[in-house]
């Protein structure tokens, strides 16, 4: 019961989280005593068996870690691989790739809130509810998706887990008939993406705040996706190239998932809620108006507001394909020539959730010696936990099933992709 | 002309979460042509796209609701246990949430049939468990048959 001074809160199986996990808080004499995400999804092996294959595999085999983002994976292997040997790709390709990626972004995004986040706020159990009451506004998802969804069949030849993308660029440049067939349904979708903004910003959000130190990739003139360096908001500057010199990552008991830290045991937060505050002067006009026509911070500290954050970056997604599209031209090649030379390369890419890292080393052979894979969920694993650990303890009033349903609220602000980060979250909140 | 659509759920990259997914691949030469034949991964507005206006949906997932591995589990859209059965990894749960979901929004096959197989082993890496590959095997010889009888029959 609510009064207790001594209980557990455990959510065994969290739904609506990629993955499986469970989330276990302990109280003792009314204090929060413990709070662990566990993670006990074991991906890590990828890692392990990328060692041996072809250096030109990683993007196809590691875009099998998620089904929600696969792109990032693959997109984040190309990036790397290119880096190892020597090679940057022509601008045409580099545009090609953003459309892929705003495809991706439009989809998570979409599926995260309209289905996985939104109910919460709402006050209703699922999507299935809330579309039983708010029909249209759950056909506006669907119809926002599906144009994410047809960019990633257009450039990436299917939907989940695109097989038009290789080391160096596509296998085949789509002609400029598949790529303006997007433009209408995008200029659509624009629409009901700004449509939304304005819903989530009207939802009620609990009053929490953290501080966390917000970490994404920067690259002045755009909202960086798939280039740049890395920066703080605390004034953390460094190449994709040094992200090993300042993220290390360390195993906890309780998770199969690393937790990333910055060099002096700091946590991080990668994300939305970074991206946004890092890069906000480089959103396109149609994002910048939206984010201050709902009078969205410049810094957002309140994790549960990330929805409209998300939501303005389902609109920058958006405005941005609408500019590849008008722009496409088909090319050719569609890829440039990669050829294998021994090193270490280095590849990052804002993945809907957060920074994705990877790390290749190559052998003279071509063959890959080591890997390594940095998701954005492993690293926000510890901001999660410092956040519920605060949550709970202002809220120890709540009763266990009040209680753990807003716990398991707060953990899916992140959008957490625990299949990425090592599938059900189970949460338990133990009151000792 | 009457839509069928197969959809095979799952992740071949999970063991026996791979049946769906391989009972698409022995129908690739063994039904009618107008049979549209799709991989998905269990997402629900995936789903519900690849079965809205079909006038038939048959959906095979792998499931683990405790039976022994290999086991199927045939189900019609209206079967009540459908939302029960227990998922192999979150997807089988998605797949009652997709079919609640299409229910709300009217966007259901006008006919849907769940082959379910028990999955036993769902750790990472490729391949089926005998007991799992000898349902699928079976699966893609009773489902042909049948897509094949609906075709032909008009």
């Amino acid at each position: 019961m609510s009064h207790r001074n001594d209980r557990a809160l455990t959510v065994g199986s969290l739904s609506r989280v990629e993955g499986e996990g469970a989330m276990h808080v302990r109280v003792v004499d009314g204090q929060v005593s413990d709070v662990r995400l566990q993670i006990y999804e074991p991906p890590r092996f990828f890692e392990g068996f990328l060692r041996g294959r072809g250096y030109t595999e990683p993007p196809d085999i590691t875009a099998r870690i998620c089904g929600i983002c696969p792109v990032a994976y693959q997109m984040s292997a190309c990036l790397a691989i290119e880096d190892a040997c020597g090679v940057r790709v022509d601008e045409p390709i580099a545009d090609l790739r953003r459309l892929l990626y705003c495809g991706e972004w439009i989809s998570s995004h979409t599926l995260h809130i309209y289905l996985l986040h939104a109910p919460d706020f709402l006050g209703y159990p699922s999507v299935v509810e809330l579309a039983r009451d708010h029909r249209a506004v759950v056909e506006r998802g669907l119809a926002i998706k599906k144009v994410g969804n047809a960019i990633l069949e257009a450039v990436g030849g299917r939907a989940i887990h695109p097989v038009n993308v290789r080391v160096g660029g596509f296998y085949r440049a789509p002609g400029r008939a598949e790529i303006v067939a997007l433009a209408a349904p995008l200029r659509e979708a624009l629409a009901a993406a700004v449509a939304t903004v304005h819903w989530v910003a009207g939802f009620s959000f609990p009053d929490f705040e953290h501080d966390h130190e917000l970490l994404a990739l920067v690259e002045p003139g755009r909202y960086a996706v798939l280039d740049g360096g890395v920066r703080t908001d605390r004034g953390l500057v460094f190449p994709v190239r040094a992200f090993e010199e300042h993220i290390h990552e360390e195993q906890v008991p309780h998770s199969t998932a690393l937790q990333a830290r910055l060099a002096g045991h700091r946590r991080y937060l990668t994300g939305p809620l970074a991206r946004y505050a890092l890069s906000r002067a480089w959103l396109l006009p149609e994002a910048r108006d939206v984010a201050d026509a709902v009078g969205l911070e410049p810094v957002c500290r309140n994790p549960f507001r990330s929805i409209v954050v998300r939501a303005v970056e389902l609109v920058q997604a958006i405005a941005e394909a609408i500019r590849l599209v008008d722009a496409y031209r088909p090319f050719a090649p569609a890829a440039v020539p990669v050829p294998a030379r021994p090193g270490v390369g280095y590849g990052a890419t804002e993945a809907p959730r957060g920074t994705l890292f990877h790390r290749y080393e190559i052998d003279e052979s071509g063959r890959v010696v080591g890997a390594r894979i940095v998701p954005p969920t492993a690293q926000n694993q510890a901001v999660i936990e410092d956040d519920l650990r605060h949550f709970v303890q202002a809220r120890l009033d709540l009763d266990d099933h009040r209680l753990t349903h807003e716990c398991e609220q707060a953990i899916r602000n992140y959008d957490p992709c625990i299949s990425c980060a090592t599938h059900f979250l189970d949460l338990t909140v133990e009151r000792s | 002309m009457s839509t069928v659509r197969v959809i095979g759920v799952g992740n071949p990259y999970r063991r026996d979460d791979g049946a769906g997914p391989a009972v698409i691949a022995g129908l690739r030469h063994r039904c009618p042509s107008t049979v549209e034949l799709a991989e998905c991964d269990g997402e629900p507005t995936r789903l519900l796209d690849l079965w809205s206006g079909a006038d038939l949906a048959v959906v095979v997932d792998a499931v683990r609701s405790g039976a022994s591995p290999g086991t199927i589990h045939r189900r019609s859209l209206s079967h009540p246990s459908l939302g029960q059965a227990g998922g192999a990894t979150s997807h089988a749960v998605d797949l009652g949430d997709a079919v609640a979901l299409a229910a709300a929004l009217d966007r259901l096959p006008a006919r849907m049939l769940l082959y379910l197989v028990e999955a036993g082993d769902t750790s990472t890496g490729v391949g089926l468990t005998p007991a799992v590959d000898a349902a699928v095997a079976e699966l893609i010889e009773e489902i042909a048959e049948e897509i094949t009888w609906l075709a032909t029959r008009r």
